[in-house]
């Protein structure tokens, strides 16, 4: 450990110089290196002066999204900029944002484990978390934009006084079903790949306090190989029931969308646009958070440059499936020759939100096309700039998909310019706040790189010898 | 060291078993097959990772833990169409759009959610439960070289109660040249829940039970209150009926006037010659004509119009016992005027255009048919009136 205890100085490149082909953690020789490097974190008394900064940046940002949602429910939905002929404005731009990011942590963890993608294990947890927060995040929206929000119960099959029950036919409870299972299963899955971290945390605890909290959470976990047996079987199942839910959840989205006879959003293209715009958009939300969190708490080792590269691809390929439905959604606007679909999509390029419009095209389809260089792939700051835009891309996909379909609907002389009030804006940027908060807290007290499944990476995991029944792989 | 673990001290009396720590993967392996050969049962290998092959080299069965999420998949998927069908197509039938009541395609999103969470709910809680968790104690955890099972090192435990536990079983752990071994007694009672946290969690529990409480004793119990409404201006609006009086305006009505110069879409016709076409007067006199040319053609729609508009009340023989009239009867309405009979003379004797007048404007609780009878075919209904009926 002595030899490379200052790891985190060293370069990206003269760390990937160090091992040949670039290996999936690097330089942390011993399992306990792995250990220490990811427990540290929490043991320590004090954080890097930066995350302080954030953390309060956030809270405060949490507290104008509190301030926001206490300002809707007295006064009402009035608030906000949604009015016909945009009923559905920044609310639902909002939840269907998050929830894209939402995506990307179950896919990883899940369809990445399922095509035994070893990589997977460096960032994992991380966006696992990223998952349940964005998800927070996204439940958020439909719940306070319904109105009367002490009846939002209405929306679950639950008997009630009026002997009424919601209607199954309605996407929006599908969505209820669909994003509610999604964010149980996703809270279990990151739940369970948690509990051996805890217990190596519980015993590494130092004071009562975190011994019982941490000791709580871990259940009573030993390491017993009879129990790994029925955990990892575990595992599997659930990877193999959430990577269909993935796919089914943003299904469900776009269906909110598809099944509503408006020209833009009524074509069968939506439930895969949508599914890859958010794998997208997850993506790009784990490389923003992951390139200052490797700096921040020395993970260089566990978050390789190998790591950064293969989701840039990732992104590379998803902004261009991205593009290619917005390319096929002009073609089948012209090509079904209806005079209302194809005035839609003439109407979203060039009419008055054309700037939107461009502005998703540019962030999405144009700006990750500089991927296909390597040295693009393996210069950080661009990488940065570029996820960036790339989250801001997807909100505006969102936002031209809701706002120009219904801006100009059928009857011109309902159309109108939607334009989002202050209490729009600022509940947006509250919705960073939680999830900024949510994530920093996560980031303070567990464990953020799946220990035990990094181990398992490692070369030293592997047996060497013959041991009569052990099948080599 | 389980948080009771530490908590517990007592009086040790009797080996709780064996330890053997591994520095390497290989280690562990090599070992576990041996322990296996010598044919031990109640033993069991501790890892800060799931190890290639260990479950091999122990000898570990399959888990049964798929077919029981298998079988609560099947469980989910049977029990959301159950609830959709009950919900919707028989305790509470939407009819929208004439759709049918039960149409399998829209009821598979939820299906297919409700198949997946049960699946995963069973995969999660069934492991924890086929494992024994939560189970925060273990005499284990007693061990000095335990603490390191879950970081970097391999341990082997055998328990006390196997039957080929002795004095061997130590010299076996000896030839597998582990890094140190480790006796460990038993406590005399197992880790216990100090009382203090037991109270805590009752008290918890307790509280966490309150509100349901609350919810369901609301629902089966009445109440004098008014409901409580936590945003009143939601609730209750101002609202305001057409003839109402309100200090919001000026004038002090609550109904607004139409713009001035608004007029309904027939009322410029009125202004043409023809002011008896659209009347059925004429300087102050009914029309005893009829202004219209009186067809064949005319007279049949006439029938029909009559059929459509009238018969209704008036019955299609104009005796007044028409469906809406028995109806009105059979509920007892005892302010119910009845349709008059348009066969009696009263009514054969009237001028075309005082019918005519009474259709368009309505009589008494008769009310007003010119909003959706065009003036031609209210001409052609009184045509029918006098010559027909
Ligand atoms: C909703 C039921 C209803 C319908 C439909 C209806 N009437 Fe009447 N009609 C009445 C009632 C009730 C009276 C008696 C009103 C009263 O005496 O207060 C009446 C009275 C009359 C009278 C007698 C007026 C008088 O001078 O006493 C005539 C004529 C008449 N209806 C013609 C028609 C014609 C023609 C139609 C079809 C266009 C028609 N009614 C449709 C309920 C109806």
């Amino acid at each position: 450990m002595a030899k490379y205890a200052n790891v985190n100085e060293l370069s990206d490149s003269q760390l990937d110089n160090l091992l040949e082909p670039p290996a999936l953690v690097q330089n942390a020789e011993t399992f306990h290196d792995i250990t220490e490097s990811v427990c540290s974190i929490a043991e320590a008394d004090r954080m890097p002066r930066s995350w302080y900064v954030l953390f309060t940046l956030a809270l405060c940002f949490l507290g104008v999204l509190g301030a926001m949602i206490f300002h809707l429910f007295t006064t009402g939905v009035g608030v906000w900029g949604n009015n016909q002929p945009v009923a559905w404005g920044f609310p639902i731009v909002n939840f269907v944002f998050w929830v894209g990011i939402g995506h990307a942590g179950t896919l990883i963890s899940a369809v990445l484990y399922l095509f035994r993608q070893g990589w997977r294990t460096g960032i994992n947890r991380f966006s696992e978390a990223m998952t349940i927060f964005a998800v927070c995040c996204a439940g958020l929206f439909p719940a306070i934009h319904v109105g009367r929000v002490w009846v939002i119960y209405w929306v679950f099959p639950i008997p009630n006084q009026m002997d009424m029950w919601p209607n199954f036919r309605s996407p929006l409870l599908w969505d209820v079903f669909a994003v509610g299972t999604y964010f149980t299963v996703s809270l279990l899955f990151w739940y369970m790949g948690m509990v051996p971290d805890l217990a190596t945390q519980r015993d590494r605890a130092k004071t009562k306090l975190r011994q019982f909290l941490y000791g709580i959470f871990a259940l009573g976990w030993n390491g017993s190989n009879r129990h790994w047996h029925r955990y990892e079987r575990a595992y599997l199942l659930l990877a193999a029931l959430a990577t269909p839910l993935v796919l089914s959840v943003h299904s469900v989205v776009s269906f909110d969308f598809a099944v509503a006879q408006i020209p833009g959003w009524h074509t069968t293209i939506f439930p895969p646009y949508f599914v890859a715009g958010a794998i997208f958009s997850g993506f790009a939300m784990v490389l923003t958070l992951s390139i200052p969190a490797r700096a921040l708490f020395g993970f260089k080792h566990i978050i390789t440059m190998r790591h950064i590269e293969l989701m840039c691809k990732v992104i590379m390929c998803t902004g261009m499936l991205v593009g290619y439905a917005y390319a096929m959604e002009f073609f089948m606007a012209w090509y079904s020759g209806n005079r209302y679909e194809g005035f839609t999509f003439v109407n979203r390029a060039f009419g008055p939100y054309a700037w939107a419009y461009w502005t998703m095209v540019s962030c999405n389809v144009i700006s990750p096309q500089i991927f296909w260089f390597k040295r693009a792939r393996r210069c950080i700051p661009l990488i940065f700039v570029i996820s960036i835009f790339v989250n801001i891309g997807m909100w505006f996909e969102r936002f031209v998909i809701t706002v120009t379909s219904l801006n100009r609907d059928f009857l011109p002389s309902s159309w109108n310019y939607f334009s989002p009030t202050i209490v729009d804006i600022l509940t947006l940027a509250g919705s960073f706040g939680l999830f900024f908060t949510l994530f920093l807290l996560f980031c303070r007290w567990l464990p953020q790189v799946a220990i035990s499944e990094v181990k398992n990476v490692m070369p030293s995991a592997h047996p060497h010898g013959n041991h009569g029944e052990v099948n080599h792989d | 060291m389980a948080i009771t673990g530490r908590l517990t001290m007592t009086n040790q009396t009797s080996i709780h078993g064996i330890l053997a720590e591994f520095d390497s993967v290989d280690g562990i392996l090599h070992a576990a097959e041996k322990v296996k050969q010598e044919g031990y049962r109640k033993w069991d290998c501790h890892t800060p990772f799931p190890v290639h092959g260990l479950d091999g080299a122990m000898g570990i069965r399959q888990t049964r833990l798929p077919w029981l999420v298998l079988v609560m998949g099947f469980a989910g998927c049977s029990g959301g169409i159950l609830l959709q069908w009950w919900t919707n197509a028989h305790d509470y039938v939407f009819r929208i759009s004439g759709k049918p009541d039960w149409s399998l395609p829209a009821n598979i999103p939820v299906a297919f959610e409700m198949t997946i969470l049960f699946a995963a709910l069973t995969a999660f809680f069934s492991m924890w439960i086929l494992n024994g968790f939560p189970r925060w104690y273990s005499p284990l955890f007693r061990a000095k070289c335990f603490t390191r099972a879950t970081d970097d090192r391999f341990v082997l435990a055998i328990d006390a109660r196997d039957d080929l536990f002795g004095e061997e079983t130590r010299k076996l752990l000896e030839s597998l040249s582990p890094n140190t071994i480790e006796m460990i007694e038993a406590p005399i009672e197992d880790g216990k829940i100090p009382l203090r946290l037991k109270g805590m969690l009752g008290i918890a529990l307790t509280l966490l039970l309150l509100p349901p409480a609350m919810i369901a004793n609301a629902r089966f119990t009445k109440s004098t209150q008014p409901r409580v409404h936590i945003v009143p201006n939601m609730d209750t609006q101002v609202t305001h009926r057409g003839q109402e009086a309100s200090d919001f305006f000026a004038d002090g009505q609550a109904m607004r006037l139409p713009i001035s110069g608004t007029y309904a879409q027939e009322d410029d016709r009125l202004i043409g010659e023809q002011v008896g076409f659209w009347t059925g007067k004429e300087n102050g006199a009914y029309l005893s004509s009829i202004p219209m040319d009186v067809t064949p053609e005319f007279e049949d729609r006439g029938r029909a119009r009559f059929g459509i508009y009238c018969s209704a009340c008036h019955a299609v023989n104009g005796s007044g016992q028409g469906t809406v009239h028995l109806r009105a009867q059979e509920l007892l309405s005892k302010t119910w005027v009845g349709p008059t009979d348009l066969r009696t003379d009263a009514i054969k004797q009237q001028a075309p255009g005082q019918l005519f007048e009474s259709i368009s404007n309505g009589i008494r609780n008769m009310p007003s048919y010119s909003s959706q009878i065009p003036a031609a075919d209210r001409w052609a209904i009184v045509q029918y009136l006098k010559e027909s009926l």
